[in-house]
């Protein structure tokens, strides 16, 4: 459940990541590679190395597609529609993972913000990539 | 037996030396009553946890926050055999204290997520992989005696 004080947080948080999308979604997918290994295994059509424009462009993709969906959290499942479709008869990512790059993503943006990722900011936050998530895997069975 | 290479000791150790337990602790305590409230149930002793703010003034939470940090001590000086170095810990946390097991995933992931916030870009994804496997070990071996 988030409140409306969690809603806003999160909706400005993510707009001011908006230009730096390729740059923390990138940093979150290397996280993830790095301390998940099995993740890697969606990727061998890519070139995840290190500032590679595959690994640059996907996690801008995956940013500004959560960042879409902060823009107002009470239409995710419209906003994500598209996305739920693409997820679950054609990536058909296991949804476990999804957890494992929400802890990724939630380590980036603790780098990336210091102490402005207080405590309240990463409960809201957390909530709203379960949220994400769970959308996300509404359309896989 | 968990494998440790050279790299990753010496990650571990440096990480450790760096950190101010009394600032740290009490951080990632804190971060895990505020961010799973639900972790709160066994600390009702402790006074006023009503709100964020409240729990951040604590000085009860920061106490055992410093303990728990200190807690880690033990595997960090005993890498090779934390199973062992846990066991009458793992017991003391299911026989008396009656923690949930998977509460120690939750608290060790909040540390992650502090100890990145004071290292910022310094924490890289092979710094955290190592952090999360040594922290992974160390929960694996608090669970361990739990029947």
């Amino acid at each position: 459940m988030l409140s409306k004080k969690e809603k806003d947080l999160i909706k400005e948080i993510w707009e001011r990541l908006t230009p730096v999308a390729a740059e923390i979604g990138a940093d979150a997918l290397l996280r993830m590679f790095a301390s998940y290994p099995g993740t890697k295994t969606y990727f061998s059509h890519l070139d995840i190395s290190p500032n590679s424009s595959h690994l640059l462009s996907h996690g801008k993709k995956i940013v500004l597609a959560i960042a879409e969906g902060a823009q107002d959290i009470s239409q995710l499942t419209v906003t994500l529609a598209p996305l739920q479709t693409l997820h679950a008869y054609q990536l058909r990512v296991d949804p476990t993972n999804f957890k494992l790059l929400s802890h990724s993503m939630l380590v980036s943006l603790a780098c990336y913000l210091g102490d402005e990722f207080t405590p309240v900011a990463h409960a809201a936050m957390d909530k709203y990539l379960s949220a994400f998530a769970a959308v996300l895997a509404e359309k896989y069975r | 037996m968990v494998e440790w290479s050279e790299t990753e000791r010496s990650i571990i150790t440096n990480i450790f030396s760096n950190l101010d337990y009394n600032d740290i602790g009490p951080k990632a305590l804190v971060r895990c009553l505020i961010v799973y409230p639900w972790t709160q149930r066994y600390f009702a002793s402790f006074g006023n946890l009503y709100n964020a703010e409240a729990i951040s003034n604590n000085p009860q939470v920061a106490a055992h926050g410093i303990r728990v940090l200190h807690g880690l001590d033990r595997a960090l000086k005993n890498m090779d055999n934390i199973k062992a170095t846990y066991a009458e810990l793992s017991v003391l946390h299911s026989e008396k204290l009656h923690v949930d097991p998977d509460n120690f995933k939750l608290l060790s992931d909040c540390l992650t997520i502090v100890v990145a916030g004071k290292m910022g870009s310094a924490f890289t994804p092979e710094i955290q992989a190592t952090f999360q496997k040594f922290l992974a070990v160390v929960v694996s071996a608090l669970g361990r005696q739990y029947h």
